[in-house]
Formats: C-alpha cells, sequence, structure tokens
C-alpha cells in the first residue's frame, strides 16, 4: 500500500517535470470558441506534437487572461475598449448578431425599436408585434460577454437593457433556450444559428451572408485573437494557419465571413 | 391536530400519509437515475468510452473527460489525504481536548458546507492567476484537494476518537511508544472509517463542477501532464446538457459519472458498515 | 524516546500544514472581499441595483433570491424528508429499511448538474406549459434544491429518531398510545435536535448550490414578484461573472463569497448550539 502510493507520487512528478511544451492556450468569446476550436482540431492534425487547448469564459474573459499571461492567445467577439488597449490584435473574420426566436414564432421581422423595446422589458407581449397573446421571455447574455456588447452597441444604443431578462453565458446556452421556449427571444452569433430555431431580418434585411458582407444587415462585429505581444513561434504558426486558404475556409463554411474575403472587398 | 376522530383511525390517516410521501420520494430520486440512465445506457460502447472527442462534443466519445476526471481526483486525494489524516492524528493524539483542537473541528466543518463555488473563486484567482498554474490538473486537484481537506480531517477525527482507549493502553503497558501505538494500534483500528472518509471525498471530487470548472479549464484533448488542462466529465456533462450540442452524448456522460459516483459511494458504504460494526 | 519526539513533530508540522492552507483560503476571501464593502459603503452594497461595471454593487436581489430559494428548497425538503424518515423509522419492516435507507444515501451523491439537466428538460417546461411565466423560476429551483437535499434530511432525521432509546417508546405503549401519538409526542421532540441539525445541514447545501440553479432559476437581476418569476442567486452571479471580473468587480465577487461564507459560520454556529455538541 505504502509503496503503491510512493510509486504514484513519484510518477506523477516525473510527468509534471515536463512544462508546457508545444502547446498553445487560447481562451475568451464563446462565440468566436467552436470555430476556432474547428481550426485548432485540423491544425492539431497536421501537427500532431502540439496540443491546443481552447476554453471558453467570454471575451472580456479571454481579454484579461491575454493580459495577465493566463493564456497564450485571447479570442474576443468586441472590440478593445479603451482601458484593454495594447494587445497585439488579429482580425479573423467577421460574424454577425443574429436575433433570434423559436421556430414556431409566427414573426419573421423586428424594426431596431422594437428590438430595443423588448430586452428594455417596455415591450412584454407578442400580439402588440402581430405574434400570438403570449408574454415574451427575453434571454441576454451576461455583462462581461463580446456579444452582449456588440449587441449593446449597435441594436440596443442608449436603451438599457432590463434586469427582467434572463441570463446565459454562452451563445449555446442562449441558443439551446430558444430552441425550446415558444414564447422566447434572444441574440447570439449569426454562424452559430441553425435549424432548431429562427433568426429574424431586422428593418428587413435577413442575416444572410451575402447581406452581411454588402452590409444591409449592419449589425457586424469583429472575431479577433489577441496576444500580449507580437506573435512569435507556436502562435505564429497557428495564427498564420488561420488565416491561410485552408483555415479561412474552415471559418467560411462555419458561416463566417472571412477576414480574406473583407480584405478582398 | 385530533378532531373527533380516535387515536387508532388517526394512526391509520398519518401512516397513510406518510406512506404516500415516502413512496413519491422514493420514485422521484429513482425516476432521476432511471431518467438518465435509460436515454445513456444505448451510449455506452468501447468507442464512446475510448475515444476522443470531436467537434466540441458532437462527435467521438468522452475518453479524455475519463483520464482527466481520473488524474485530478488522484492528485486531490494524494495531497488531501496524508494532510487530512495526520492533522485528524495529530489533533486527537497529540493536542487532546484543548483549544485548538475545537477550533480546528469548527473550523473544518464550517470549510466542510463552503459552497464549492467559493473553492472555485479561490482557485481560479490563487492557483490560476496568481501563481501562473494556468487552467490545468494541478490548479483543479489543489483546488480539491483544499476543499475535501475539512471533511477528510472530521471523519478521521471521528475514527480515530472511536478507538477505545483500552486498546492504547494495551500497547503503552506492552512498552509501546506514542508513535507505535498510533501507527500499530490506532491507525490500524480505525482504517475503515478514515477510508471511508476519504471515498466519500473522492466521490465528492468527482462529481464536483464549479470548483472545478474555472481551475481544470474545459480543454477537449487529452491531458498529458499536470499542466495540461482538461475537462473532467461532470463539466463536459455541464456544457453538452446547457449548450443542447448533443442530448445523446450527454445521457451518457451523465451515466458514466452516475455509475462512477454510484460505485464510490456503494464502496464508502460497505466500508462505513464494517467499521460501525466493529465498535457497536 | 527520540522516535516519539520526532513523530510529534512530524504531526504537527503535518497539521499546521493543513490548518494553514485552511486559513488561506479563508483569509484570502475575507481579505479581496471585504475592502470593497468598506469602499462602496453600506447603502451601495445593501441595494438592489447589482451593475458592477458601474460601480452599483447592490447584492440585496441576490440574498433575497438566495432567500426565496432556500426557504423554497426547505418547504419541498423537510416535509419529505421527515416523512420518509419517520416512515422508514417507526413504520417500516427491518429488511425494507435495510435496503431503503441506503438507497436513499447512495442517491446523495449524484452531482448537482444531473439534478440541474432534468430540471431543464421535464421541470422548467412543466411549469411553463401549466403555470404560465418563463418556466426558469422560483419555484422550479425550489423543487430541484429541495429533492437535492432530502437525502440529507432523510438520513440525519432517521439516524436521530432510531437513536432514541427503546425504553422512551416501551414507556409510551404502556401507558396505551399508538405508533403515531408516541411519534407524534415523544420521539419528534426527544429528537427534535439531531432533526434540527439535518435541516441546517440541508439548508447549507442548499444555499451553496450553484450548478443546478445556473441552469434552472433563470438569472435575471430582478427580484422575483412571484415564484414564476426568474431569480438570481448569491451563487449564481459569482459564477456567471468570476471569469472576465477584474478590479473592483472581481472584489465585489469575493465579497458575495465572504458573505456566504459568514453565512455558514453562523449557521454551524447554530447547529452546535442546537446540538449541544463540543
Amino acid at each position: 500500500m505504502r509503496d503503491l502510493a510512493i510509486a504514484l507520487i513519484i510518477s506523477l512528478l516525473t510527468i509534471s517535470c515536463s512544462r508546457k511544451e508545444g502547446g498553445i492556450i487560447i481562451a475568451g468569446s464563446t462565440s468566436v470558441q467552436p470555430f476556432i476550436e474547428q481550426v485548432a482540431e485540423h491544425f492539431m492534425e497536421e501537427h500532431p506534437d502540439i496540443t491546443i487547448n481552447v476554453q471558453g469564459g467570454g471575451s472580456t474573459a479571454g481579454i484579461q487572461a491575454t493580459m495577465n499571461g493566463t493564456c497564450n492567445i485571447g479570442a474576443s467577439s468586441r472590440n478593445l475598449k479603451i482601458h484593454e488597449k495594447g494587445l497585439t490584435v488579429i482580425l479573423i473574420a467577421v460574424d454577425g448578431i443574429a436575433v433570434i426566436v423559436h421556430k414556431d414564432n409566427p414573426i419573421d421581422d423586428l424594426t431596431v425599436e422594437q428590438i430595443q423595446g423588448i430586452f428594455a422589458g417596455s415591450v412584454t407581449q407578442w400580439n402588440i408585434l402581430g405574434g400570438k397573446d403570449e408574454s415574451i421571455i427575453p434571454v441576454t447574455r451576461e455583462e462581461g460577454s463580446g456579444t452582449r456588447g456588440a449587441f449593446e452597441d449597435m441594436i440596443m444604443g442608449e436603451t438599457t437593457i432590463s434586469d427582467a431578462c434572463l441570463v446565459q453565458d454562452s451563445n449555446g446556452a442562449v441558443r439551446e433556450i430558444i430552441a425550446t421556449t415558444p414564447q422566447g427571444i434572444g441574440y447570439i452569433s449569426v454562424g452559430l444559428v441553425d435549424e432548431r430555431e429562427k433568426a429574424v431580418s431586422i428593418n428587413g434585411h435577413k442575416p444572410s451572408l451575402t447581406n452581411l458582407i454588402s452590409q444591409k444587415y449592419r449589425f457586424t462585429r469583429p472575431f479577433l485573437l489577441l496576444l500580449r505581444e507580437e506573435p512569435t513561434g507556436l502562435c505564429k504558426e497557428f495564427i498564420e494557419y488561420t488565416l491561410s486558404e485552408k483555415g479561412q475556409a474552415i471559418l467560411k463554411e462555419g458561416g463566417l465571413i472571412p477576414a480574406r474575403d473583407i480584405q478582398d472587398n | 391536530m385530533v378532531w373527533r376522530i380516535g387515536p387508532k383511525t388517526n394512526q391509520k390517516i398519518a401512516f397513510g400519509v406518510l406512506l404516500l410521501m415516502t413512496v413519491i420520494t422514493v420514485i422521484v430520486l429513482f425516476f432521476i437515475i432511471i431518467y438518465v440512465f435509460k436515454n445513456g445506457f444505448g451510449q455506452l460502447t468501447w468507442e464512446f468510452l475510448t475515444s476522443k472527442t470531436h467537434d466540441m462534443g458532437k462527435e467521438g466519445g468522452i475518453f479524455p473527460s475519463i483520464l482527466g476526471t481520473f488524474l485530478v481526483t488522484i492528485l486531490a486525494i494524494i495531497i488531501a489525504t496524508p494532510l487530512g489524516v495526520g492533522s485528524a492524528v495529530y489533533l486527537v493524539e497529540y493536542a487532546r481536548g484543548g483549544l485548538l483542537r475545537r477550533i480546528v473541528s469548527f473550523g473544518a466543518d464550517c470549510l466542510a458546507g463552503v459552497p464549492s463555488i467559493i473553492f472555485g473563486l479561490f482557485g481560479f484567482i490563487f492557483f490560476v492567476i496568481q501563481l501562473n498554474l494556468g487552467w490545468s490538473i494541478l490548479s483543479g486537484g489543489l483546488t480539491l484537494a483544499v476543499m475535501i481537506i475539512p471533511t477528510i480531517i472530521r471523519t478521521t477525527e471521528e475514527a480515530i476518537k472511536a478507538v477505545p482507549h483500552v486498546h492504547r493502553e494495551i500497547s503503552y503497558s506492552l512498552g509501546g511508544g506514542k508513535f507505535d501505538t498510533i501507527t500499530r494500534v490506532v491507525l490500524p483500528s480505525s482504517l475503515p472509517g478514515i477510508l471511508t472518509g476519504v471515498i466519500l471525498g473522492v466521490g465528492r471530487a468527482v462529481g464536483e463542477t464549479a470548483a472545478v470548472i474555472f481551475t481544470a479549464g474545459s480543454s477537449l484533448g487529452i491531458p498529458t501532464t499536470v499542466f495540461s488542462s482538461t475537462r473532467t466529465l461532470a463539466v463536459h456533462f455541464y456544457i453538452l446538457a446547457r449548450e443542447g450540442i448533443s442530448m445523446p452524448k450527454a445521457y451518457g456522460t451523465a451515466t458514466v459519472l452516475i455509475i462512477i459516483i454510484l460505485a464510490i459511494n456503494f464502496i464508502a458504504y460497505r466500508l462505513m458498515h464494517r467499521f460501525m460494526k466493529r465498535y457497536y | 524516546m527520540v522516535k516519539d519526539k520526532i513523530a510529534e513533530k512530524l504531526f504537527l508540522l503535518i497539521a499546521l500544514s493543513a490548518i494553514i492552507s485552511l486559513l488561506l483560503i479563508t483569509f484570502f476571501i475575507f481579505q479581496q472581499g471585504i475592502p470593497l464593502i468598506f469602499k462602496a459603503g453600506a447603502s451601495n452594497f445593501f441595494s438592489t441595483q447589482w451593475a458592477p461595471t458601474r460601480g452599483h454593487f447592490g447584492i440585496l436581489s441576490m440574498i433575497i433570491g438566495s432567500l426565496m430559494v432556500t426557504t423554497g428548497a426547505l418547504l419541498v425538503g423537510i416535509p419529505f424528508g421527515l416523512a420518509c424518515a419517520i416512515f422508514l423509522a417507526e413504520f417500516s419492516s427491518s429488511p425494507l429499511q435495510k435496503v431503503l435507507k441506503p438507497i436513499i444515501e447512495l442517491l446523495a451523491g449524484i452531482p448537482s448538474v444531473v439534478y440541474g439537466f432534468i430540471g431543464i428538460v421535464i421541470l422548467v417546461p412543466f411549469i411553463r406549459e401549466y403555470f404560465g411565466g418563463p418556466g426558469f423560476s422560483v419555484l422550479a429551483a425550489s423543487i430541484i434544491l429541495g429533492i437535492m437535499i432530502l437525502p440529507t434530511i432523510v438520513s440525519i432525521s432517521y439516524d436521530s429518531i432510531i437513536a432514541v432509546p427503546k425504553t422512551y417508546r416501551e414507556g409510551s405503549f404502556a401507558l396505551g398510545a399508538t405508533k403515531w401519538q408516541t411519534v407524534r409526542m415523544l420521539l419528534f421532540p426527544a429528537a427534535r435536535s439531531g432533526i434540527v441539525a439535518g435541516i441546517i445541514l440541508g439548508m447549507g447545501r442548499a444555499i451553496g448550490e450553484t450548478m443546478a440553479v445556473i441552469m434552472i432559476a433563470g438569472n435575471a437581476l430582478k427580484i422575483p414578484g412571484s415564484i414564476l418569476d426568474s431569480v438570481r442567486t448569491l451563487t449564481s452571479t459569482i459564477a456567471l461573472e468570476l471569469g472576465y471580473a477584474s478590479g473592483d468587480h472581481r472584489a465585489a465577487l469575493f465579497a458575495c463569497g465572504s458573505f456566504l461564507f459568514l453565512i455558514i459560520i453562523i449557521l454551524n454556529i447554530v447547529a452546535i448550539k442546537i446540538t449541544g455538541r463540543k
């Protein structure tokens, strides 16, 4: 028994002596996360000796983690604020914010003012907007979310999101609630909308890829990778991969507008 | 509460109500497990248990999580058990009945009841950020260790206290010193009780989510060193379930998790029984 | 003997290490959190506005949230828990006891995320459909938390009732009382301190639960107007904002943590006073 314990301790110590060899830690936006995970998976297939760990936590969490060195690369779905400047910023794609409702919700289009009213708590019934006679259940993200930041900047403007909204801490969680709650409404990354819910058109424009590129649907935000200083070594390799044709194709397939396409315009 | 109904009828009514409530309770508790198992059992293939995770959890298996859970828990136990048992030994055998002992017991009881998210808060700021250990098995293991040390101290304390004083006296009268008495008489006798506490701590660690998600992280790769981030089974299940990534896989993960915990608790229960049988 | 002296020092060292690590956490939490309470001032800290990125650190709505959910959990857990315990202890046969009690205790080990999941999948839609509201509500959280603390209450209450000496029961029966009368007027009061201790333990668990609550309570900051409204607890706030909080915001989360810590300490003191333990 004692010998077993000693053996275990020694083996753990030996393992622990090999520190992070060939590894990158990416942390931040839950909007960016699934896409960067896919890129990372392909990257690791081509470079089997390199490990990439992807964490969520939200854009602000990722920015923080980059600034204090907890991760190598941060992921953000919003632009940096003034007090966050000083990091190296790399645009990898552009994404839109989609306002989503349940599949069976008869409403297909909303104006910006209507959305403001819903999330501010002044519009509380679907039938006011032409829908069913039911209460609206708005779902928002937590304050540190890049998606929320972008939503507040571009759609809410000066209006504050009401305290009565439900709060969830990831795109996936919001999507899951909307997909299963008939009276629900929320906002997520355009790239993450799937067939289980419906993205409404805003002021007449659907959040399609063409509309995003032509800016007819103007609610777009950048997907950024952040570093403390200029990328070197493994980080540089990974970022170059993400910006390469292969990497950008993966992002495009996922439903984003790759950075390349923007530069070409 | 007794109206014009006689005591015998009153009892019949009471019996009926109690029976009903008990049946409801048992059904609800069973329902939860059966519901998860029914939906998850089909997932338990060899593939599922041994493959890597792909596509955020939509595809592949849960091997990285099984390994990660194992590593984090083992680390926590290796750290917590010597510290916990050693402390309890000191408190009972050397610091008998003193103020120190009562303060430490009280403190351990309090810490055993502190919400796990607070340990997560502590672990994130202290281990992950300040000590720069990052999201890792090390951060997770240390946080869990700190979380279960109080429980181990308390259960070991009770187990050691239960050893009849006579045993110690016999040892002394045969010429044994204090150290020998402790290691050859007291500890072996209280071993089942101690093990019960340790195993219950393991059970708690395996099911823990709040403290682990902020310290060990949520990476899906196979952990290679103690500095690797990992996603334990409980965390993986939490993420799969709340994001609706894959319900079948979520059920499968939950099934594996529950089976592991039930097995652990069952072992602890049998041990505790053996321990009780010795002295009661 | 030399061996004994070394051994004593060794054990002391181990004990000190453990104690230091436990003290470390305690002080860390309070040291990070308490200064903020003074900085923000009592009127800010105990107000209902929680907007930490804008300087509002009011935790009152979350305290109320935690309180509502815990009370709800106790309203569910105590009646059923006690009923189970009494039934098992006094009204059921020995083989049934031997089988059911361990099973109930085993069920105490089901992780909280599983309870939360069942809540999302079954309870929340049910409440939304038949009672109204978003479904993510005080009611949902109370029921799930109540179920979670059932094994604790059953287990400890059962042990307390069984521990009452046989002579009490025999005396009561000799006087012609029925079993139920015995339970109600004799055993219950006699086992009261143990039962209350079990309830307090369950209460501590309910207050501290995080994951299940985040999944089913909706986390809206507004103080709930009814049990069908969404609610935010102290623990949920810490979990939701921990990842990105910095500076004063982070300190405010530690302040929430300190508050919870304090409550647990108070509960433990009450439990000791009631059970008369040393």
